[in-house]
Order: C-alpha cells, then sequence, then structure tokens
C-alpha cells in the first residue's frame, strides 16, 4: 500500500482556527516522507477547526482540534501504523450527531478534494456532466432535466431555475449573458464562501452547463471583495479550465463558446439584488431599477442574461450526472433537492450543514447543531438575515421549506440560520438588523431611506429605556409603508426582523417600554452592573481593570460600582475570579 | 485638475494605471480598486489623472467610489483593523469589543490614529462565525476575543509587530 495522504482544511476560517500553522509544521517536519500532504476546504465542521483528515485508501480518519502537538502525533501514529483514538471527529458523538441526516449535493466535493487542482476535481467525476450535455444532450434536454428536478433559485428567491433559464434560451440573438451572484452579503452566513473556496470547478460546470442550455456566450461571476481567498481559488479554476479547453471558443471540439470571467464587488450590500448586481458589473453606481424589463428580456449592456446563486449553479452538475430523480427524492410541498445552512450564532456545532427538504427547524438546531452552545434553552432561530425573521422555539416544528418557512414570517433566505438563546434581546437584534439595512439603503426609495431610519430611532428609543406603548404601532404602520413602497427587495424586506419579533416577542418590547428592564439583560442602559457583597474578596482586581474608575474599595474589603460613573463595558465581569459581579 | 499635456508623475501612473485595466466605463470599479491597491486611499489628483486618461467622467469616478464603502479618501494607517459585525459576532459581543479598541486607540470607525499606526472599520461578516467574535488586523484573523485579549494583541503591534 502507499502513502497515506494527509489533507488540511485550509478554508477562510479553518486558517483562522490555525490550521496554516498546522500545515507548515507537517510540511517541515515530515517533508513528504511519511504522507503526502494535500490542501482542501472546509468540510463542514467549522466548531472542530483545525481539521486534518488522514486518507489510506477507501479509509478516512477525520481529527479535529489540531494544534502542532497533535500534528505530531497523528504522524507518529502513521510510522507506527496505529493512529491515535482521540479527536477523531467523524467517530465521536458529536460528529455522529452532527453528520448522520446531512445529505451532501452541492457539498460533495468540499473538504474532500484539493480545490486547487483540476485533475483531482476530474478524478471525482468532475466535467463529465458537462461532457454528457455536450455530447449527448441537446439543449432543450438540458432543460427539460432541470424542470424536472425541480430546482429553485437558491439565494433565497426559490424561483424555478429550469423555467428561468428557457426565458434567456427563448431570448432572441446571440449576445446572452450568465452571471452568478456570490455578492453573499448577508451577516451570519458562510455558504456561498465555503463552496467558492471547496468546490470552484463545480461552480464553472455549472456554469458551462446553463450556457449550453441557454446559448449565453459570455458569463461573470460576481463575488464580493470581502472573499480574497475565494476569488484567488476561483480564478485559479478558470484559468485551469482555459488550459484543458474547457472555457473559451469551440468547447471541447463541439463548437459551443463560453467566456467567464471574475468581477469584484466593493463593499454594497444592495448588489446581491439583481439589478443593482448588473448595475456594479457594468461599473455604475449599485443601485436597484424598476422590473421590468427583467434581466432575460435587457440585463447586463441591454442584453439578455439570466442570474443564479453560487449554491445553485453547484447543485446542476449533479443533476445531469445523477438524474433528476436522485436530486429531487428529496421533497417537501414545492421545494426539491437539499439546502444548505450555515449555522452560527449560541449553538453548540457551528459550521455547515447540507439536509433535504422536509427536515424540522428543531432537528436541525437541537439535533445537528446540538442546541445551545451556554446550556441555556435556545429561545429562537433567525433564518434569512437582514431580509428575514425570527422563528421562536414553539415553531421549532416547522419543516424546512420555502412555503412553510415564509408562512412563519421569516423567508428561507439563502441559508444564514443564527441561534439565539436566552441571553440574547429580540428587541435588540431587530435593532441590530435595521441599522445594517438602514446603512447598506441606496437610499432611492423615501421609504427605504428615511422610512427605516425612523424606525431605528424608535427601536433606539425602546432600548434605551425611553420607548412608549404607542411607540408599537408606529413601528408596525412604518414598517408596512417600507414594505409597500420599496422598489427592491431590500427595503421590502428590511422590516421582517421587526415585524417578526414584534409578533413572537412583543412581551420583550413591552418589558422595555413599560418596565424598562431588558429580559435578556443585554441593552446596556437598562441593566445595573453590581458587586455581590457576600463573594467579593477584595483582591482588586476589577478595580484595576475598569477604565473609568467606577469601582472603589480598599484591598480586602467589599468593593462598589458607582452606577453613574459605569459605562457597563463588562470587563470587570469577565476579570472576577470569585464570580462576585453580576449583572441586574 | 491635472493637465493633460504636461508629463507629472501623477499623470503617468494614472496612464499605467488605465493601461493594465481598461479604460471601459465598466473598468470604473477596479480602476478604483487599483488606485487604492497602490495608495492605501483614493487621492484626488490621482483620480482626477485616471478620469482624463480613461476618458470616464470624473463625476461618475467620483459618484461609483462615494457609492461603495470598499473605497476611503484618507490615507489608511500601517495596520487596519476590521471588527466583523455579523449577526454571530453581534450576539457575541462585537459592540463592546469596539467600544474596547476604540477606547483603547482613541479613534471610531473610519478614523485613524494621529501616529497613522491604525485605521478602525467594521465588516459586515468575515464568515468566520464559529470564531466569533472576530477582528481581522491586516491580513490575520483573530477569534474567540474578549476586550481583555483584544488589548493584549494591539500591544503586540504596538510594540513593533509587522
Amino acid at each position: 500500500m502507499g502513502k497515506p495522504k494527509l489533507l488540511v482544511g485550509l478554508g477562510s476560517c479553518g486558517i483562522a482556527a490555525g490550521a496554516q500553522v498546522v500545515f507548515n509544521h507537517i510540511k517541515e517536519k515530515d517533508k513528504g516522507v511519511l504522507a503526502d500532504l494535500d490542501v482542501t476546504s472546509c468540510v463542514g465542521m467549522c466548531y472542530a477547526e483545525p481539521l486534518v483528515e488522514v486518507v489510506s485508501g477507501e479509509e478516512r480518519v477525520l481529527f479535529g482540534q489540531v494544534d502542532t502537538a497533535f500534528a505530531d502525533r497523528i504522524l507518529k501514529g502513521i510510522a507506527d501504523g496505529r493512529l491515535p483514538e482521540e479527536n477523531r471527529v467523524r467517530e465521536d458523538s458529536d460528529g455522529k450527531e452532527y453528520l448522520a441526516r446531512q445529505v451532501k449535493v452541492a457539498l460533495r466535493n468540499c473538504g474532500v478534494i484539493n480545490p486547487e487542482s483540476l485533475e483531482e476535481y476530474r478524478a471525482v467525476g468532475g466535467y463529465q456532466a458537462l461532457e454528457k450535455c455536450l455530447k449527448e444532450l441537446t439543449p432543450q434536454g438540458v432543460l427539460d432535466i432541470i424542470k424536472e428536478s425541480g430546482l429553485a433559485g437558491r439565494g433565497g428567491g426559490f424561483f424555478p431555475t429550469g423555467m428561468k433559464w428557457s426565458f434567456l434560451a427563448k431570448a432572441p440573438g446571440d449576445d446572452k449573458y450568465l452571471v452568478c451572484n456570490a455578492d453573499e452579503g448577508d451577516p451570519g452566513a458562510f455558504m456561498d464562501r465555503a463552496m467558492l473556496e471547496g468546490d470552484p470547478h463545480g461552480l464553472v460546470e455549472g456554469m458551462l452547463i446553463a450556457s449550453y442550455a441557454t446559448g449565453a456566450r459570455h458569463g461573470y461571476v460576481y463575488c464580493r471583495a470581502e472573499y480574497p481567498l475565494a476569488i484567488k481559488r476561483l480564478r485559479k479554476a478558470i484559468e485551469e479550465a482555459k488550459g484543458q479547453n474547457l472555457l473559451g471558443d469551440n468547447i471541447l471540439g463541439t463548437g459551443h463558446s463560453f467566456h467567464l470571467k471574475v468581477k469584484e464587488g466593493a463593499g454594497a450590500f444592495v448588489c446581491g439584488e439583481e439589478t443593482a448586481l448588473m448595475a456594479s458589473i457594468e461599473g455604475r453606481r449599485g443601485m436597484p431599477t424598476l422590473r421590468p424589463p427583467f434581466p432575460a428580456e435587457a440585463g447586463i449592456k441591454g442584453m439578455p442574461t439570466n442570474i443564479n446563486n453560487v449554491e445553485t449553479y453547484e447543485n446542476v452538475a449533479f443533476i445531469i450526472s445523477r438524474g433528476a430523480e436522485e436530486f429531487n427524492k428529496y421533497s417537501c410541498g414545492r421545494s426539491t433537492g437539499t439546502k444548505v445552512f450555515a449555522l452560527a450564532g449560541k449553538i453548540k456545532r457551528v459550521g455547515l450543514v447540507e439536509i433535504p427538504m422536509g427536515m424540522t427547524i428543531g432537528e436541525v438546531v437541537n439535533g445537528l447543531g446540538g442546541g445551545s452552545s451556554s446550556g441555556l434553552p435556545v429561545k429562537a432561530v433567525q433564518m434569512g438575515g437582514p431580509a428575514g425573521g425570527c422563528i421562536p422555539r414553539s415553531l421549532f416544528d416547522t419543516t424546512i421549506d420555502a412555503d412553510s418557512i415564509n408562512a412563519t414570517g421569516a423567508i428561507m433566505g439563502s441559508g444564514g440560520m443564527v441561534v439565539m438563546d436566552e441571553t440574547t434581546c429580540m428587541v435588540d437584534v431587530a435593532k441590530y438588523f435595521l441599522a445594517f439595512t438602514q446603512k447598506e439603503s441606496c437610499g432611492k426609495c423615501t421609504f427605504c431611506r428615511i422610512g427605516t431610519k425612523r424606525m431605528l430611532e424608535i427601536l433606539t428609543r425602546i432600548t434605551d429605556g425611553k420607548g412608549e406603548e404607542k411607540d408599537l404601532d408606529l413601528l408596525e404602520d412604518l414598517a408596512n409603508h417600507v414594505k409597500k413602497t420599496s422598489l427592491c427587495g431590500l427595503g421590502q424586506l428590511a422590516p421582517n426582523p421587526v415585524l417578526t419579533t414584534l409578533k413572537y416577542f412583543r412581551e420583550e418590547y413591552l418589558a422595555h417600554i413599560n418596565e424598562k428592564r431588558c429580559p435578556a439583560k443585554a441593552c446596556k442602559p437598562l441593566i445595573t452592573i453590581r458587586i455581590k457583597p457576600e463573594k467579593c474578596t477584595g483582591c482588586t482586581a476589577c478595580a484595576r481593570v475598569c477604565a473609568v474608575k467606577a469601582i472603589s474599595g480598599e484591598r480586602k474589603e467589599i468593593h462598589t460600582i458607582d452606577p453613574d460613573v459605569c459605562t457597563r463595558c463588562g470587563l470587570c465581569l469577565e476579570t472576577c475570579k470569585f464570580d462576585a459581579i453580576e449583572v441586574v | 485638475m491635472a493637465c493633460s499635456h504636461c508629463t507629472n508623475p501623477v499623470n503617468e501612473e494614472a496612464k499605467e494605471i488605465v493601461a493594465a485595466i481598461g479604460a471601459e466605463p465598466e473598468f470604473a470599479i477596479p480602476l478604483l480598486q487599483e488606485i487604492q491597491r497602490r495608495h492605501t486611499y483614493l487621492p484626488e489628483d490621482l483620480m482626477e489623472a485616471v478620469a482624463e486618461a480613461s476618458g470616464i467622467p470624473i463625476a461618475r469616478l467620483f459618484g461609483v467610489a462615494t457609492f461603495y464603502s470598499q473605497f476611503r479618501f484618507t490615507p489608511q494607517g500601517k495596520h487596519l483593523i476590521r471588527i466583523c459585525k455579523g449577526t454571530a459576532c453581534h450576539v457575541a459581543g462585537a459592540e463592546l469589543l469596539a467600544s474596547s479598541i476604540s477606547d483603547e486607540l482613541g479613534i471610531t470607525e473610519g478614523e485613524t490614529t494621529g501616529d497613522l499606526l491604525f485605521s478602525l472599520e467594521s465588516v459586515a461578516c468575515l464568515g468566520c462565525c464559529s470564531l466569533a467574535p472576530v477582528v481581522m488586523i491586516d491580513d490575520e484573523i483573530y477569534g474567540k476575543l474578549t476586550p481583555k485579549k483584544i488589548k493584549g494583541i494591539l500591544k503586540e503591534y504596538q510594540n513593533g509587530k509587522a
């Protein structure tokens, strides 16, 4: 048997957790003697990073929380023929719960292959779907398969992809464009980043198949500039594909031509909206325009254009190779296939999961995710980012499909799931998202520009303890006007976080207003930090870290905090070793 | 206004940038990104020269530059601190972290310290939610931070960490 392979997960998150240090250490120490060192990307188990996998033949053992010392133990284990028993994250109880019910379609290659190697992509069947399309299927045949699969836009719109493609296919002329929206702007969402970093060829192949089905000859991937590693790997994949005549003119001698370019965004959330995105690609301010005309009629440079997001394209090659039935055997309501979610916030197992449609929110949050990280009950889950809403624990039996999630007032969105426990204030969360959309509003529509600002002022008043009960009616009234009078999705959906928290957590708003109390003890103006006299040992540690000198007391005597001086920064809480400081 | 007939270094640089990136209006964003990559910000005279060299109206370049949050009009400090304000970081205490950095350095978001050592900015999400709260200094990401930890990290840079 040959040398085993050592794969180190070098996605952005893995690198931040220290995977690059581990990679360099192994490279330096082993110099390729015991194992062939290689790079892979995020496998989705962010909670266990840094990750190192030992692959020998069919056997794969994945180790988590690998530091340089543990890397040495893995190397020694390879030499001795006995790998360490600890930190095997696929086999421990966490890993079993996390992985058991996942189905990998869009993420099929992430964390499995080296994303910077076309050869490895080919070794797992890459570009065979493209060849099948070019050589065995007609463009209409491809459209029929995509339609039959039920694939729908994974950016959050859930518009049937096959139908969207057929609009472009029917559009007249040869000069048509395909766009991939990789401007993943929702805070707390990192699905697209993981796919771009982990399987860039999967995206290129999906777009190539779409270009064949629709007759588009030019393509753009519009990626946000905050993802430098994703952009680097995608550019490399495009160059490699060009080198093997998979992109360019007369692809594989079939006469089909497709040219693909990467466009870097420059930091504007609204550019995730398709008309704004096209304006940005053309080098203009990213301001949305009225539809119609729809992109399929007049998009980039006035030419017919089709836009899908990263995850949608990543599904395409799978559907063509394995058949529509293999994809739509997972279904719930009108939604078919799988969906990738980014689990974040106060959840035990943070990471990326891909689940079949129809699982319940509770199964994902409490099952795969393992419940809250704090041990406190999970209060709600925020889905859909700034355009979405907060779904309370009482609705955790809701199945995950576009229609059921929409019925709660939230949206499925692109796949962000941020978990909140009892220490998260729902008014503060609503304020957070509104502050985000308010800042990112392009300013074109009056209600989105000014209405969101006024709503934010009301919410700030409430969290400052200066709210009145009539503010809630005002909020709802304004929210409905913003929804009705905004041109694009940003404004139409901006009030969702406020409306859903008002609907499900009204009592928290009322506690802020009537009792001047923040039940989660998160809103600074409504809390007091004080010292528990029975526990204070007079060690002076808190007084020494306090930047505003709000804490007084002699050594070995009970200290006190002056609430008028205290800024509620919490530094003393973090410093105290005796649990003698509390928030009330 | 830069004069197109003289060969001053700014005009030369502008020509170089336009030759490397392109002169069509669709290259407005890449042109500005290139200027900022070279200078850490958008110097007014160079922007005017690039407008001249590319034929893209200066009003359009400024319009684009002011729309996107990536662009800045004042020089950046030696180290760029970017506080992640994503949802996961927010619920994990990003605001507290931001205020402790502000207290420590005496600047707020969008500002640069007097000694030009640090610039402070916030970003919507760095996509490293498993490590929340997160701060990125230059290209390095620091995770699971507390006010105490970040003070120690800033000290390292103040003591000359590159």
